[in-house]
Formats: C-alpha cells, sequence, structure tokens
C-alpha cells in the first residue's frame, strides 16, 4: 500500500518522539540507577544524561525532523513557495 | 566609581536600548500588534522565544534549586527543554499553517464554537497571569538589591519600560527586545559561570567543569561533592530523595504545560513561513540550551563553594569550620539582605552546616556538640551571588542584574501581549464586537496590553500568597486544558465541540481543584504529603493526569455525538501540508 504525506509524517514523529523519550524518560529517570553504576568523564551516566545529555540530543532532534520533514514536503509537492505568507487571507 | 552607580549605568543603558528599538518597530497594524507582521527571521525568532521562554525562575532560581536539590532538580531541566521537541514535532508548523493570531482563535475555528474559544480565553487568562504576577515581583527584587530602592519604586520602573515597548510596539516591539535581552541575559549568565568553573576545576566550560576533576586534586567534583554533603548529612547530590514515579509526572507535565503555553507557542506565529516554525524552534531550544546545560554546573560548583567555604575541613573536627569572625565579604553583604542568616546556637563562634532533619546524622552531630543547623540560604542568592563569591570585577555583578531584569522583562511582556491579544482579539473582536474596524481593535489592543500592566504590577506588588507556587499551577492548566485540545484538533478530525467544550472543562477543574486541595490556598485542606496524594503524584505532575482526563473525555463525547461538519474535515486538511 502506497503511503501518504501524513501517514510518513506521522512515521517520521513517531521515530523522534522514541528518541525523546528514550533519552529523558529512559535514560534519566527509568533506568537511572543501573545507568550510574557506569562513569563517564566524571559522570555517573545516568546523572548526567538527566541534566545534561538528554538536552544534548533534544536540540539535534528538532532540527532532524525539520530538515526531514522539508525533504518530505518536497516528495509530495507540497513545500511551500517563496511567495511571502501562502496562508494568509483563505 | 562604585558598584550601585556602576549597576544604574548598566542597567540603565539596557533600558535605553529596549526603548530605542520600540522606537524602531513601532507597530503600524494589527498584524504587527499580534505577530510582527509574520516578517521575523527563524533565528530572531528563537532568540526572542529563549528569552520569553526564560523567566526570572529560570534566571535567578533555577541554578540554586538545582544545587539545593541536585538530582531530584532534574525534572525542571528535562521538563523545561523537552517540552519544544513536541512544540516542534506537535504543535508549532500546524498552528504556523492555520495562520492567525492566537491559540483561543485556532480552538474557536476548528471546534466551531465560540464557546470554546471563550473557554480557551479563560485558561489563557489564568495561566498568564499567575505567571506574570512573578516576573513583575522579581523586577522589583533585582532592584532593590543592586539598586538600593524598595521593591515597589523597581516594580514602578519595570512597568513603565514594559508598558512603553509592550502598548508601541506589540509584538513586533516585543520580538526585538526580546532579541537583545536574550544577548544580555545569556551573556551575564555565562560570563560568572566560565569564571567559577576556571577557579575550581581551572576548565573554563562549565559543562565540562563539573564533570571534570578539582584543580590539583585527581578526584572529579561530583565525587567530591557527594561524599562531603553525605559526610553532613544530606542526601548524596547526584542520587536525590525524590520518588521517581513522582518525577516521571512532574517532567511530563513540565513538558505538556511548555507545549501548551499561549505565550510561546504564539511566537511561532511571527515567522513566515511553516518551515521557518519548525526550524526555528529548533534555534529557540539551542539558545535555551545554553543557559539550561551551564545552570546545573552552576549549581554544583556553587554547592561545593560554599559547602567547603562553610566546612572547610574533615566533619566533626572542632576547628574545621569557618569562624563567623573570618566569613568572607560576600557573606557579610548577603547577610545584610536577610537571605543568608547565621544563629550561633552552640556557641563557639564556628559555623555549623549541616542536614538537622536527618536523625542517625543529628545524632552523631550532638557528640561533636553541634545543636543544630546555624545557617539558612535562600535559594535565589546562588546565581545572583555567584560573581561576588568568585571575586569578580563590579561590572560582572552589574551585568547579572541587567540579565535578571531582562530575563523577568522579556517574560512578561510576552505574557501581556498574548493577554492583550486574548481581549481584543478573541473576546472584543471575536465575540462581543464582531464589526469594530482594524484601527479600533489595534486601539483596543494598545488599551487592553496597557491595562494588563497595571494588574501584572499590582500582583507584583501585593502578590498573593501563593506566588511561589503558581508556576505548579500555570502549567498544570496549560498541560491540562490548552494542550490535549490544540493536539487532538491537528491530529483527529473527528474530535468535535462537544468534546473539546468537555475535554477542556474536565481538565481544567480536575487540575485546579487537586492543586487547591494540596496546596490549600485557603485554608489548608488536604496535607500535601505523598501518602495523601493520587497515585503519589504531587500537584505539581498533576496535569499529565488532567490532560489524560482531557482526552479521555473529549473522545469519549465526540464518539457519541455528531461529526464536526466539513468545513472543519477541510481546515484539518489543509492545516497538515505546508502548502
Amino acid at each position: 500500500m502506497k503511503r501518504t504525506y501524513w501517514q510518513e509524517n506521522l512515521r517520521l514523529v513517531a521515530i523522534c518522539l522514541a528518541v525523546w523519550f528514550v533519552v529523558s524518560f529512559g535514560c534519566g529517570l527509568l533506568l537511572v540507577d543501573v545507568l550510574n553504576e557506569i562513569t563517564f568523564g566524571g559522570f555517573r551516566l545516568g546523572f548526567w544524561f538527566a541534566q545534561q545529555g538528554s538536552i544534548y540530543v533534544f536540540v539535534p532532534l528538532i532540527f532532524f525532523y525539520a530538515w526531514r520533514v522539508t525533504r518530505l514536503d518536497r516528495k509530495y509537492g507540497v513545500d511551500e513557495t517563496d511567495e511571502p505568507d501562502a496562508s494568509r487571507g483563505d | 566609581m562604585s558598584l550601585t552607580a556602576l549597576t544604574y549605568l548598566v542597567v540603565g543603558a539596557t533600558f535605553a536600548l529596549y526603548v530605542g528599538i520600540a522606537f524602531w518597530s513601532k507597530a503600524r497594524d494589527t498584524g504587527d500588534f499580534y505577530v510582527a507582521g509574520k516578517h521575523v527571521h527563524p533565528v530572531a525568532n528563537g532568540m526572542a522565544t529563549a528569552a520569553d521562554w526564560m523567566s526570572a525562575a529560570s534566571f535567578i532560581s533555577m541554578a540554586g534549586l538545582i544545587a539545593y536539590l541536585g538530582y531530584g532538580a532534574s525534572v525542571y531541566l528535562m521538563g523545561w527543554t523537552g517540552g519544544y521537541v513536541l512544540l516542534a514535532l506537535l504543535i508549532a508548523p500546524y498552528l504556523r499553517r492555520f495562520g492567525k493570531f492566537t491559540v483561543p482563535e485556532f480552538i474557536g475555528e476548528r471546534y466551531y464554537s465560540q464557546t470554546a474559544r471563550v473557554v480557551a480565553v479563560i485558561c489563557l487568562i489564568i495561566i498568564s497571569f499567575t505567571y506574570v504576577a512573578g516576573q513583575m515581583r522579581g523586577v522589583g527584587i533585582v532592584f532593590s538589591r543592586f539598586l538600593g530602592v524598595d521593591v515597589s519604586t523597581g516594580l514602578f520602573v519595570g512597568m513603565g519600560v514594559v508598558f512603553f515597548y509592550a502598548v508601541l510596539g506589540g509584538m513586533k516591539g516585543i520580538t526585538y527586545t526580546q532579541v537583545a535581552q536574550y544577548c544580555v541575559l545569556i551573556f551575564a549568565y555565562t560570563v560568572p559561570a566560565v569564571f567559577i568553573s576556571l577557579q575550581v576545576t581551572g576548565i573554563p566550560i562549565p559543562q565540562i567543569a563539573f564533570g571534570s576533576d578539582i584543580a590539583g586534586e585527581d578526584v572529579p567534583l561530583l565525587v567530591r561533592l557527594d561524599q562531603i554533603v553525605t559526610d553532613l548529612g544530606f542526601a548524596a547530590y547526584t542520587s536525590g530523595a525524590k520518588g521517581h514515579v513522582d518525577m516521571f509526572f512532574i517532567t511530563l507535565a513540565l513538558m505538556l504545560g511548555t507545549a501548551g503555553l499561549p505565550h510561546v507557542v504564539v511566537r511561532f506565529f511571527t515567522v513566515p513561513k511553516v518551515r521557518d516554525a519548525r526550524i526555528s524552534a529548533g534555534y529557540a531550544l539551542l539558545f535555551i540550551a545554553i543557559l539550561y546545560t551551564t545552570a546545573p554546573a552552576v549549581g554544583a560548583l556553587a554547592r561545593w563553594n560554599l559547602t567547603t567555604t562553610i566546612q572547610a575541613g574533615p566533619v566533626g573536627e572542632a576547628d574545621a569550620n569557618l569562624a563567623y569572625a573570618e566569613r568572607p565579604e560576600w557573606f557579610r553583604t548577603w547577610e545584610e539582605t536577610g537571605l543568608l542568616t547565621y544563629t550561633d546556637l552552640n556557641g563557639d563562634g564556628r559555623i555549623q552546616y549541616y542536614n538537622d532533619a536527618n536523625p542517625e546524622f543529628a545524632e552523631r552531630a550532638r557528640e561533636y556538640g553541634w545543636q543544630g543547623n546555624e545557617l539558612s540560604v535562600d535559594r535565589d542568592i546562588i546565581v545572583l551571588a555567584n560573581p561576588e563569591i568568585a571575586g569578580l570585577p563590579d561590572w560582572v555583578v552589574a551585568l547579572v542584574a541587567a540579565g535578571g531584569i531582562a530575563a523577568a522583562l522579556s517574560t512578561a511582556a510576552g505574557l501581556l501581549l498574548v493577554i492583550s491579544a486574548a481581549v481584543s482579539h478573541d473576546l472584543l473582536k471575536g465575540v462581543v464586537m464582531p464589526r469594530i474596524s482594524e484601527r479600533q481593535e489595534l486601539m483596543a489592543g494598545r488599551l487592553s496590553a496597557a491595562a494588563a500592566v497595571m494588574v501584572a504590577g499590582y500582583l507584583g506588588f501585593d502578590p498573593p500568597g501563593f506566588v511561589a507556587e503558581v508556576v505548579a499551577l500555570a502549567f498544570g492548566i496549560a498541560a491540562s486544558s490548552l494542550f490535549p485540545v490544540i493536539l487532538l484538533g491537528i491530529f483527529s478530525v473527528r474530535v468535535n465541540r462537544e468534546g473539546a467544550i468537555a475535554g477542556m472543562l474536565t481538565g481544567l477543574l480536575f487540575t485546579v481543584s487537586y492543586i487547591v486541595y494540596f496546596k490549600g490556598y485557603m485554608a489548608p485542606m488536604g496535607g500535601n504529603v505523598a501518602d495523601n496524594w493520587l497515585f503519589g503524584i504531587s500537584p505539581e505532575g498533576i496535569g499529565v493526569l488532567g490532560a489524560a482526563l482531557n482526552m479521555g473525555v473529549a473522545l469519549g463525547v465526540s464518539a457519541a455525538t455528531a461529526r464536526p461538519p466539513e468545513s472543519v474535515r477541510e481546515l484539518v486538511e489543509r492545516i497538515r501540508r505546508p502548502a
């Protein structure tokens, strides 16, 4: 079955949200005690994920989504033209 | 030049800059006033969003909270950054595609209902006013501590400046002042952090420094910090005491709340394209992350500095505690403000700083001849006292004052704007007097911004007793009322008017009742302890259950009532595609 633009977008969102969940709730909270057994450059790893690592992943994750979804826009021909503000007035 | 004069100069210069920008970016029409004409560059919008988002609480209080709670404060770090991922993936691009001016306007059109729009306005106003009161208070406090004027004078000056650029420039004025305010606040935050990192570890990058060895030793700072705080009876810094279930819910509530806060969402209405809204959320989080990854370093370093200053040698040795007569200069300065207090309980002339609430350690402390903890430190001084503790020059201290004011003013202005837009655009133009002209609406927008400044000033001057706890309320309401209906409005075509209204009201009432019940604003009703909480969730985290209830009710009621009209299906189809 051929996927639609919206289905592909939802799949991309789901992948990104899985990463979002794993680095914050997963590594920073649920698995923190296990990861804290590992030390990493003076940090206990679980603590590092909770206070640094999760944020370091969030930032590129948003840029990654923006990049991939713009590619999807082009693939399905729904990307914006360079006219200023296509949505105004409708 | 004296410190006070220097502070006046630096703060005065930043104010002149903000007012200058307001003149340059005067709003000409309602499009300028509500969404800056949709001409804001995504990077500029990222900076403005960062300043809009980072409030007096982020700038002044957060590092102190981390210093005090250690690992337990991770909920704020993850919650207040992770929300941007939700915003970028689930909310911002679609609302930008919708292409109108306000969040209630989207809810009103998507759910084809003026009632839904009015309910959204009510949620927005409660969220924004609770939030803004704390900001105005923050401005007043920074003024009183650094400029030697009383809190209310500081408040009036702050109100005057916000009044000027919010009323004159609207969103356009606010956006470009926020860009300037971001630069001021991030510089003011990172400079002292770099110097303190250098002093303690010899490494200039705070994010790396707080995981490094202490200068001259080969033991990591965090290991030594864990050791010394547990030696004094406190919980280990890197593991903390909060239950994991509750931490999970608080983190998620802060994330959902962030993605549903109207003053943040509306910032993404100001960029030219959908593509810009997506990328701009990335820039916003990047700029926020600079402060949010520095804060834990500041917290750990400050805790280390404070603890080792007081407890200079091994715990229990008589001369290991700092003698009061030999206390450093910054200690004296902050004692004068009353935010740092010392009471010599055992009369030995030395300072004992330990956890006397830990029965096991209190027992041992008595053997040392200690009679209780003698030092109380207000958490808010951690950031403000940092430059003095590190012995940095006066201009850095002045800069920190200007940074604190920038953080508070930028957030206050953003909040005031969404309040005024909700009144003039959603209530007046949308519901009460649909026939007013654009000029009249713009005037109404300016007047309601002016009125909102007055109310905010009053709330800051005479804060209701619960200001310290309003953050829980604002995030809880945003998470449980607005976020779910915006999300469902985009990702479901089936949810209808009846479902959205019932869902919003359920989420709002449930969350507000739970918080009021446990925080007991009127009179304490339920003891705010873990045993009484529903499923062990504290009031700070209850917004998650509120959001789940909201969605459940919205889906259930929608399934039992008529489908939304065809025009709504078309609207949803349209906002799902960038073009």
